[in-house]
């Protein structure tokens, strides 16, 4: 039950990311959550948005160069050692995590998280049998 | 006071250097019509045979060679001699990775070692002198020839080779280094190091012997101020043997080309047509002493003025300007020959895109070079690490292709500048 990141490739260079965010603006595409990783030389964003083909395609046809990528979205509580818990169950299974960052979206003392793992088969043996949820496209108002 | 290594020959009056080139020229065409098919092939195309050429003045007669033939003819098409009589190779990268080798006879290395150690007494070399060269050892024609020159001489010879710049300042030191012999960006280099180590009165050099790349004279200037020495320019080719083709003198008005062993010529590059004395044209060189290598009327690509205007050391072979240009788009960086076809085919090797740019910068008088790389789908990946990888195997080979380091830059596609829809592949931003 992954849900669809698009990350972009940005060059190095002061607004890139002030233009793509301006391009999604304007085709009335919301941004539930981003990220930015960086070296020296430039960066991706990467982003959760409502309507993940619209985006891509926006993207696509501005000349950006993008690819799609499943990631996990976990529901989190929202109080100390929320994260925590989550986390210490993955390390106990053996479960490496790329990347992660919040989703903008709070709902009923939940926080959502993102998170990168490509190991499918040792991430959903790590969850099982715990009270972790996960959060689905739709649950989420994605498409 | 004038430092001659072979004075008869040094100051020789123009009418008998030019007696001296008729002779050698007449039986160096008959060498090589005998024992070099490919050349003979390029006369016989031409019309042209052995009994054409009775002076100087039926030298435009010749066909051309470049480094085209050269790699056409890799790496025995263009040999004068059996391989049992040859003792050395040398070689240097050429176009598209293809290697030129050059090769020596005993008699051939001699006179290289000669030409260098000319080069040597110029610069007030002597038997009492500690000569450091910390050019590359190895295929590179640097290393050997300084070297080759500095035993001529006698001097006590230090083979540093290139790189470890501790063990060059701690030899420089301790065994009272007197002539230095590197590229100019490397004794800027030192010389910096030097100046930051607060080692100048430590030193005792006197003289530098630089060369295999371009340098200004504002950084002559700059590594003169800091070592306190005179340095001096020195040119070759491995093709004509290595450094040493031509030196500086003490007047540093351009370079003595060593005219018993080589005829130069300057033409337009465009039409191959021989220019007068003065004119700004290709340099091209037709070595008449070179027994297993011995190439005619080779066109070095490099734009240069000959002057025969008299010169204060008393030296009478014609001086050529420090090389202002190219005629191709060899590019030299860290005295290394790049040819930007050479990186094109390490991208489409690696299955990159051919859209590219080429940066090359001088930075503290070390020169830098940029690959910018247009990212394309295939190649993106939403995993740093990845993206990292890709580039580390690209530099890596590119290194490999070239010799130096090159950095490579990802960016946005499209973002390579294109003039009217042709991409411009390089940008030299030196200040030479």
């Amino acid at each position: 039950m992954t849900i669809h990141q698009i990350s972009v490739f940005l060059e190095n260079r002061t607004g890139q990311l002030a233009e793509i965010t301006r391009l999604l603006a304007e085709n009335n595409v919301n941004l539930r959550a981003i990220s930015i990783a960086e070296t020296a030389d430039y960066g991706l964003a990467r982003m959760i948005v409502d309507d993940s083909h619209k985006a891509s395609a926006i993207l696509l046809e501005h000349g950006d160069i993008l690819s799609m990528t499943p990631v996990w979205a976990v529901e989190v509580p929202d109080r100390p050692a929320g994260l925590s818990e989550l986390l210490t169950v993955l390390a106990e299974g053996d479960v490496a995590v790329e990347y992660m960052y919040s989703l903008f979206t709070h709902k009923d003392g939940h926080a959502y998280m993102v998170l990168r793992i490509t190991d499918e088969a040792a991430f959903t043996a790590a969850i099982a049998g715990t009270d972790i949820k996960l959060v689905g496209m739709e649950e989420l108002g994605l498409k | 006071m004038p430092n001659y290594y072979q004075p008869e020959i040094e100051t020789m009056p123009y009418e008998d250097i030019r007696a001296l080139q008729n002779e050698r020229l007449l039986k160096q065409v008959r060498h090589v019509w005998d024992n070099v098919p490919y050349y003979r092939k390029k006369m016989e195309e031409k019309g042209v045979t052995p009994d054409d050429i009775q002076s100087i003045d039926d030298l435009y007669k010749l066909p051309f060679l470049s480094k085209d033939d050269l790699r056409e003819a890799y790496p025995y098409g263009l040999l004068g001699m059996p391989l049992s009589e040859c003792v050395r190779i040398h070689s240097t990268s050429g176009t598209t990775g293809k290697r030129v080798v050059a090769f020596y006879t005993q008699h051939d290395v001699d006179l290289w070692e000669d030409c260098c150690a000319r080069a040597i007494v110029a610069a007030g070399g002597t038997k009492e002198d500690v000569c450091h060269v910390a050019y590359g050892y190895g295929l590179f024609t640097g290393g050997a020839g300084l070297h080759g020159g500095s035993h001529k001489v006698g001097c006590l010879t230090l083979p540093m080779s290139s790189g470890n710049t501790d063990r060059q300042l701690q030899f420089m030191t301790d065994l009272g280094s007197t002539i230095l012999c590197c590229t100019p960006s490397y004794a800027a280099y030192l010389a910096e190091s030097i100046y930051e180590r607060g080692l100048r009165d430590q030193i005792k050099l006197k003289a530098g012997i630089f060369g295999a790349e371009a340098w200004s004279e504002d950084m002559r200037r700059d590594i003169e101020d800091k070592l306190g020495i005179k340095a001096y320019d020195i040119y070759g080719l491995t093709e004509t043997s290595g450094p040493g083709v031509a030196f500086e003198c003490s007047e540093q008005t351009g370079m003595h080309i060593n005219e018993d062993h080589f005829i130069a010529e300057i033409i337009n590059p465009e039409t191959g047509e021989v220019l007068p004395e003065g004119s700004k044209g290709e340099l091209v060189f037709t070595a008449i002493t070179k027994e297993a290598f011995p190439l005619l009327r080779y066109r070095t690509r490099d734009i240069c003025v000959l002057t025969r205007k008299k010169c204060s050391c008393g030296r009478t072979h014609v001086k050529m300007s420090k090389p202002m240009g190219r005629s191709d788009d060899m590019l030299i960086i860290r005295g290394v020959n790049v040819f930007p076809s050479q990186i094109e085919t390490v991208l489409l090797q690696k299955g990159y895109p051919a859209n590219y740019q080429i940066v090359v910068d001088r930075v503290n008088n070390s020169d830098t070079l940029e690959v910018m790389v247009e990212m394309t789908p295939e190649m993106f990946s939403d995993s740093l690490g990845q993206i990292a990888r890709m580039e580390k195997e690209l530099v890596a080979a590119l290194k490999a292709m070239l010799g130096i380091m090159a950095k490579v830059k990802l960016v946005a596609p499209k973002t390579i500048a294109r003039s009217e829809g042709k991409a411009v592949r390089v940008i030299d931003k030196r200040k030479i």
